[in-house]
Parts: structure tokens; sequence; C-alpha cells
């Protein structure tokens, strides 16, 4: 190991905590999460570990199920400390002395190990920047921060990525109002997918039944408790449209939203101040702010995360539909598509010439909503 | 440093002596200051869903409190300008207090918004440098700027005269009088600002209309004047400071003009949603007359509307717009009008039926009570603080226990017991 770590700080008995120290801090535990992950590396994935089968054909080294099991910073401390992990021993209880001044700083001394490390990356994930000004290297360094915090207050391990737009895509959504039945399959699917709060139920997608003849949302209802199909009723889903002119995103404040060069609009969670000034800006009603604490029980949390899209949210930031930006920047198709049991649902590549979306963007009677206020929507409607 | 630590003692003993009932106000204030702090405190832990709000009605008490506070902090403008810039001397003397009265209101402004934040203590991404102020782009940055610089203006003005005063100087207008042109074109910046926050939705028909900035300003230039009416008057009864009736008059002039060009608006937006009632006219229609049996608020616009007439028609006769006990019974009456119609009345019908269509209607908890009543006594607690100082220094009382003698002759007695 021939990095040069800095130096640690002084003992901080006496001393006021400086700002100062907190970067020094940080940069120290970037250097161990670093370390970590080639440690990890070396002994073969052991960080990507769970999402390999076992059986080998991933590539990985299976049957290492030591490795398997993410351990804390701290514990891989206490073992006899050889080669590289020697050089990581000093630095981690260098780390661990400043996590212990932080505690008395805010007189809630942690007892655990993890504990102290849990501290420390929560304090860290509290000073980063907007996702919009990281660097690759930050963008990095606090989705690793995430995915461990996770590890060490749940017990799970996640897969998040920060993964940006591919070229030459730009998402669609095309609705068939003739197929959908109303049976809100995809709100369910939603729901999962995007680790929406179980409790209050916030739900991206709304479902309206309608009397025959005319799309008009005032006489329509989402709330509707029946059988469905209802007769001489049609259905017709809202969700966030992508606008390409998103009004949400002028008003912002802080910039915490934005538009990917895929069309997707992205929040990022933990820069919303929660000031809900984009939810009183969307025509369509698309936006959903977290007024509690969201509660998603451990068991039904979906690991596979993006930064900006299904990742686990905290109280007081809003959230929406991103086209499940976790899943379609990997060339899958969004939740709700893949539950909608009528088909009624198409997702696509808008630059795409040959894909489904274009046929049916050129080729059927579609509109869009509140067309007159020059939104411009990426969801389309279409009949049949 | 000398000047400044008497000068600060000079305040801080203003601050604290007073009579019986000075304290007793002040007690009362705290108190409902430490229950609002309570009820605050449970929201901070159990988030906002310790409110009346939705993602239906995401905007509620707060906001309302606040767009009604903007329009206060602007119409100190209405003493300053012709008191600074048209060299009005009947105005100079209340022209402390319309400044204070812009301060308080300016810091009750910052209150409700923090106090409607989801993430508070992220409130530094605003800061530039080391935030991310999204300007010129969003109009509330724009309105966190006009804010804080409007505040920055209606302290620094006042600061420089009184501390002039206390120094036994006369301000150099030169110093100041720049500041004070400034300070009139922002007063009015701040309304339209806060306005435009609202009127450039397009999702929100209610709200989105051009007629938004002059209304807000017409009405602050009436709830203003009339509020500032109600505490001269308050000044003039407990102190010995003199105030002109003449000032009070011409007060009570501005606030009737600006009242009568108010209801002209209402009357005008009231034809232009309901002579052709479209879509977009939905919300006035759920506002005045109710929808679908939800009429949570009809009753609450009728009367203040009703209350707005009353007061303007008591304000437009002469004889009683002369006659003490009515004007201030107009005053009063107006400034309630002008807040039920500006808070509630403009913010909640905005959001009911969503723009899809659904009714959600908004009823306020007792912590949105809680917390409204709690900055509401902050901004009182800060008002009479900045008065009870203002004056002694105004009146030459108090001067700066360090100054040569002959400066020292200028006022009656040196306020504290240096």
């Amino acid at each position: 190991m021939s990095t040069e770590f800095p130096s640690p700080p002084p003992e901080p008995t006496e001393r006021e905590l400086t700002f100062e120290d907190i970067l020094r801090w940080q940069a120290m535990s970037r250097m161990v999460e670093r370390s970590l992950d080639e440690q990890g590396r070396a002994e073969g994935e052991a960080v990507s570990a769970p999402a390999c089968s076992g059986d080998g054909s991933c590539g990985c080294a299976s049957g290492t199920p030591d490795a398997l099991q993410p351990q804390s910073l701290g514990a891989a401390l206490l073992e006899k400390p050889m080669g590289r992990r020697h050089a990581l021993g000093t630095l981690v209880g260098t780390l661990l002395a400043g996590t212990q001044a932080m505690g008395a700083c805010t007189s809630v001394l942690p007892t655990g190990e993890k504990d102290r490390e849990r501290l420390l990356l929560e304090f860290q994930e509290r000073l980063k920047a907007n996702f919009r000004v990281m660097t690759d290297q930050d963008k990095e360094d606090t989705i690793r921060r995430m995915e461990r915090l996770a590890q060490l207050k749940r017990g799970i391990h996640l897969n998040m990525t920060g993964e940006s737009a591919q070229e030459g895509v730009i998402f669609g959504y095309a609705f068939n109002v003739s197929k959908c039945k109303g049976y809100r399959e995809c709100v369910a699917g939603c729901i999962k997918e995007n680790n929406q709060d179980r409790r209050t139920g916030i739900q991206f997608i709304r479902i309206f039944e309608m009397e025959g003849g005319e799309v008009d949302f005032e006489d329509g209802t989402a709330e509707y408790q029946h059988e469905v199909p209802r007769e001489d009723h049609f259905y017709l889903g809202t969700q966030c449209f992508q606008c390409t002119n998103p009004p949400c995103v002028e008003v912002c404040p802080v910039a915490a939203t934005w538009q990917e060069p895929d069309g997707i609009v992205v929040i990022d969670y933990d820069w919303c101040i929660g000031c809900r000034y984009c939810i009183a800006a969307c025509p369509y009603w698309a936006r959903r702010f977290n007024w509690a604490e969201p509660e998603v029980p451990t068991d039904q949390i979906n690991p596979d995360q993006h930064y900006l899209g299904n990742r686990l949210r905290r109280k007081g930031c809003v959230e929406k539909c991103t086209f499940c930006i976790q899943r379609t920047r990997k060339g899958r198709h969004p939740a709700c598509m893949e539950a909608c049991p009528t088909g009624a649902r198409v997702f696509g590549n808008l630059l795409d010439p040959d894909s489904e979306i274009r046929w049916i963007i050129e080729n059927k009677k579609v509109f869009r909503l509140k067309e007159d206020l020059g939104t411009e929507p990426r969801f389309w409607y279409f009949v049949d | 440093m000398n000047h400044v630590k008497a000068f600060l003692l000079a305040a801080l003993d203003a601050a604290t002596n007073g009579g019986r009932r000075y304290h007793l106000w002040m007690g009362f204030l705290s108190l409902v200051m430490v229950v609002g702090a309570y009820a605050y405190s449970i929201q901070l832990r159990e988030g906002l869903q310790v409110t009346g709000m939705t993602d239906h009605v995401s905007w509620g008490l707060y906001i309302s409190n606040f767009t009604f506070l903007v329009g206060m902090a602007a119409a100190a403008v209405m003493l300053v300008l012709p008191a600074y810039v048209l060299g009005d001397v009947d105005f100079s003397k209340a022209v402390l207090i319309g400044e204070g009265l812009a301060v308080a209101a300016l810091i009750m402004c910052l209150c409700f918004v923090v106090a409607d934040l989801g993430g508070p203590f992220r409130s530094w991404h605003l800061a530039p440098g080391i935030g991310f102020l999204n300007f010129p782009r969003s109009l509330l940055a724009w309105d966190v700027v006009v804010l804080n610089g409007y505040l920055a203006l209606n302290l620094g003005i006042p600061l420089y005269i009184l501390w002039s005063h206390f120094m036994g100087r006369k301000p150099n207008p030169k110093r100041y009088v720049p500041f004070v042109y400034l300070s009139v074109f922002w007063a009015v910046s701040i309304h339209m600002v806060t306005a435009f926050l609202l009127a450039g939705l397009p999702a929100r028909p209610f709200w989105n209309s051009s007629l938004m900035g002059p209304r807000f300003l017409a009405s602050a230039f009436a709830a203003g004047p009339a509020f500032i009416i109600l505490m001269l008057t308050v000044v003039k009864t407990n102190t010995t400071y003199h105030i002109e009736n003449v000032a009070i008059d011409k007060l009570a002039m501005i606030a009737t003009v600006a009242a009568q060009a108010n209801l002209v608006m209402i009357g005008s937006e009231v034809f232009k949603e309901f002579y052709f009632p479209t879509h977009h006219g939905i919300n006035a229609q759920y506002l005045f007359f109710g929808l679908d049996g939800h009429d949570a608020l009809v009753g609450w616009i009728r009367t203040s509307i009703a209350l707005n007439c009353c007061a303007t028609l008591i304000l437009m006769i002469h004889p009683l717009r002369k006659n003490p006990k009515w004007l201030i019974t107009a005053c009063l009456v107006l400034f309630v009008a002008i807040w039920m119609d500006k808070g509630l009345g403009l913010v909640i019908p905005g959001f009911v039926p969503s723009p899809l269509g659904e009714i959600v209607e908004y009823r306020p908890t007792w912590i949105e009570f809680a917390v409204t009543a709690g900055i509401w006594s902050v901004g009182l607690f800060v008002f009479t603080v900045l008065v009870r100082v203002a004056l002694p220094i105004e009146m030459g009382e108090t001067r700066s226990p360090y100054l040569p003698r002959h400066l020292l002759d200028h006022g009656a007695t040196v306020g504290t017991d240096h």
C-alpha cells in the first residue's frame, strides 16, 4: 500500500471541531472506502457478490461465504491485521477516534463501532452537494456511503447506481385508452418497484374512470372501488409525463430537479428542501411529497436502485415517476408496463425510427393532455 | 467602541424596561411563542403530516400568511416615499414606525417560509456559494433575494438614522437617501415578485392572471397603512412621542384609495370568471359558490368581501374617516378583510380542485394554528422592541453618554443610568 494518506487530525479533545477536521475526515473515509473496495475486489468481488447466483456463471469466485457477509469497517480492524489491512487498520483507527470526538460534540456517545461508522457516514451525507455538480468520484462516494448505510441500518445489500443517460435515447410513453380496463396492476407494480411509502400509500400513477365520450377529469374519478371494467366507461392513466418543457423544473429554487438528456425529469431527493413549489407548478398533478417518514418493510425493499430513481426517500422531500430510470437505462421496460395485463402501455426510444412508440405516434390518432400549455409531454394517448 | 456598547445597552434598557402593561404584553407574546415553538417541534419530528396539507392542497396557512405579510412589508414604502423622497414633513415621524413594521413583517415572512419547508435543515442549499440558488430561473429564488435585500435595507436605513441621532449628529442625506430611493423600488418589487411567484404557474389558472401583481399592490397599500394607523394610534396614546394628525389623515387617504382600487379589481376578476364560466374558472366557482357540496371557503370569502366593502365605505365618507373612532374601526376591519382575502382566500382555491379535477378540501390543524400564532407573536415582539428602542432616540431622550457636553444638551435627559 503505497498511497499517501493525509495525516490524522490532532487529538480533538479540548479543541473545538473545525470545518477543516470534517473535511479531513471526509477525505480519509473516502480513502478507506476505496481501499475496502479494492479489498473486496481482491477477495472475489465481495461487494457485488449477493447479486451473483453462486454457480460461477457470472465469473466470480463462488463459495466464499465469509466474503459474502458484509463486514463493518471496524470489525475488519479487530482481526489480526496483515498486509494491506494493516495500513487500513491504522486509518480506520484514526477515523474512529474522529467519530468519537464527533460523538462527544453532539453529546450522543455511540457505543458500538457500527454506530460510530453510521454516525460519520450520516454526517458526510448531510454535507454533500447537488448531484448535478458532483464529480464522478463524489457520485461514487455517496452511492457507496448509502449502500453501506443500508447495510448498517437495515442489514440489506443494495445495488445502487448513478448511471447516466445513454446517447441517442429519448424516452417516450404511449397509453392505449381502448385497452386499459382499470385493473390498476400498474399502480401496484409501480409501488413495489419504486420503494413507495407503504404507510401513506404514495402513488405515482392515477387511473381515472370516465364515462364514455369525452375526456373530462372533473367528471371522472380515480377513487373508484368496484369491479372493473365498468360498462360504458373507459380508463385513462396519468403519471409524470416527463414534459419537454417541464414547468416544475423552472420553479425549483435550489435546482434540485432537472431534465436529463434522455428526457427523464429527475429529483435529487437529498438536495430538495421541500418547498413544494414544483407540486404547485405541475399541470398534471404528478408530484408527491413525503409528508411523513416513508416506511418500506425491509423484506419488500427493491435493492436495485438508482440515485435519481427508486432509492429510499426520507420525509420532507418531493418525488415522482421517473419512467423507472433504474430499469429503463439498463434497457428494460418500466415496471408499470411489465405489470399491465392488457398491453395498454407502450414504452420506447423516440429517437429509434423502428421502435413501436414511433410507429404509434406516426400511425395512430394520438393526443396529449393540456396541449395548450405548451409543456409538450412525452406521454401520448391513443385509441385502437 | 464605547459608543456601540452604550447604544446596545440603551437599546437593551429600553426593551426591558416598561410599565406593567408593557410587561404583560411582552409576557403574553412570549407565552404564545413558546406554544408555537412546541408545536413546531412536533412538526419537525413527525414531518408535515401533522398539518392539514396534502398532495392536493400542498400549501396552506403558512404560505397564506406569507403572501399577506409580504404586502405588509411592502406597504412601509407608503410612508418612506413621501417622507424621504418628497420631503413631506408630516410623515417623517411616522416613518420609523413604518420601517419597524417592514422589518417585523419580513421576519415573519422568513419564519413562515421556513416553517413550511419539508427540510428546514437543508435551507443552506439556498445560500449562494455553498448551495445552489436557481437564480434567475426560479421566482422563489428571486423572492429569497428580494426579501433578504429588503430586510437589509429596512434595517440599515433606520439604524443609520438612529445611530446619527444617538451620536448627536444630523444624518447625512448623501449617505442614506440613495438607499431610500432604492428601497422604494425594492418595496414594489418584493410584492410583484411574490405575486409573480403565483401568477407564473400556468398549471393553476386561478393564479395565472395578469391582475395578480396589481391586486397584490392595491391590497397591500390598503392593509399596510391601515395597520400603521392602528399602531400610530397606540404609540400616540401610550407615549409622549408626537405624531401629527395630518400624517394619520394622509395615511387614511392612501388606504382609502388603495381599498377602492382593490375592490375594482376584485369586481373585474369576478366578472371574468362568472360572465361566461369556463373550466379555468372552476377554482373561483369553488371559492365563491362551492363545488359538488364542497364549500369550506364560501363563508370565508363572502365575509371577507363584505367586511372589505364596509370598511371601504366608511373610509370613503369624509366625516366618518375624520372621526378617530370610525377610522380605527374601519382600519381594523379592512386589515382583517384583506388578511382573509389575501391569505387563505387566495392560496387555497388555487389548489381546489386539483389540475386533474379532484376536490380535496383543506382544514388547518391545531399545530398550524399554534405555529402561525407563534410566528405572529415573534413579529409583534420584534415590532414592539424596535419601536421601544427607536422612540427615545428619535425624541432625543437617549444620547451616547460619551459625547461632548454641548451635544448632550440637545436631549432633555440621558436615557440610561451611565
